[in-house]
């Protein structure tokens, strides 16, 4: 194994800081009620839609940390399995500030998934 | 069988609602024409400034093409879980594994193959769950 440990702190740094604009579109998509002219705009209170731009600027952040973490000699079977480690945040996130219900679907769902982006992973040598 | 009495008042409740799923599977085939339109313009790369990225065709086809897959995603995200859709982004990796395949003639082995079912399996399975 020649990834070096900074390249996949930071691969692990991307998929939490994705996993939180995740969850700040989530709470942003909720106040989006006039169309997608209004996105991030609105006629009335929350006149300007910051969750949805914070959301936004997340995905832009994580996605600049990813490209650096999976630059040689990072290896994508190690980087990507630590990718769906976001999946799983994600589920605590829906828990802690949506009160969604975790449900044995949704486990049994997101294990296969986990479990396919580590062989997609491992087969990307 | 307490999953099935929840199951059943959320059928009789609420309208239904799959199209979340739907949604955000538009979203990952967006999401990956936009990484192959990005390595495409990433080799056909000249000029690394700031210039010759604006000036990149593909790149930029490929960072509008993101903007829309997010516009999807906001749209999923306003009728669905969190927990469930989220997840579902992984079909991306499905279709970036097949198109590289398809157009860069990237190696295609048993290990990816059952990386894609097993991707495949889970976003069904979260499907399944996501009906009501």
């Amino acid at each position: 194994m020649k990834t070096p440990l900074s390249h996949m702190l930071l691969v692990l740094l991307a998929a939490f800081i994705g996993s939180f604009g995740g969850v700040f579109l989530k709470s942003g998509a909720g106040v989006v009620r006039d169309g997608l002219v209004y996105l991030f705009i609105s006629r009335e209170p929350p006149f300007f839609n910051w969750r949805l731009a914070a959301g936004v600027a997340l995905f832009l952040l994580s996605s600049y940390f990813f490209v650096l973490g999976i630059r040689p000699p990072g290896e994508l079977s190690v980087l990507y399995p630590m990718v769906s480690l976001g999946y799983i945040f994600t589920l605590l996130w829906s828990r802690i500030f949506f009160k969604e219900p975790l449900t044995r679907v949704k486990f049994l769902g997101l294990f296969l998934i986990v479990m396919g982006v580590v062989f997609v992973g491992l087969g990307s040598k | 069988m307490n999953a099935a009495v929840t199951d059943s008042t959320q059928i009789s409740g609420k309208p239904a609602r799959r199209q979340p799923v739907g949604l955000v599977f538009c979203c990952t085939i967006l999401g990956a024409a936009a990484q192959i339109l990005m390595k495409t313009g990433a080799n056909h790369m000249t000029n690394p400034g700031l210039l010759g990225m604006a000036t990149n065709l593909p790149l930029m086809c490929g960072y509008c093409l993101y903007g829309l897959s997010t516009l999807l995603l906001v749209l999923a995200l306003k009728d669905g879980e969190l927990s469930l859709l989220y997840p579902v982004i992984a079909l991306t990796y499905v279709w970036v594994t097949v198109l590289s395949f398809l157009i860069f003639h990237d190696e295609l082995n048993p290990w990816k193959l059952l990386g894609i079912v097993l991707i495949i399996s889970g976003v069904a399975v979260l499907g399944k769950g996501g009906k009501r």
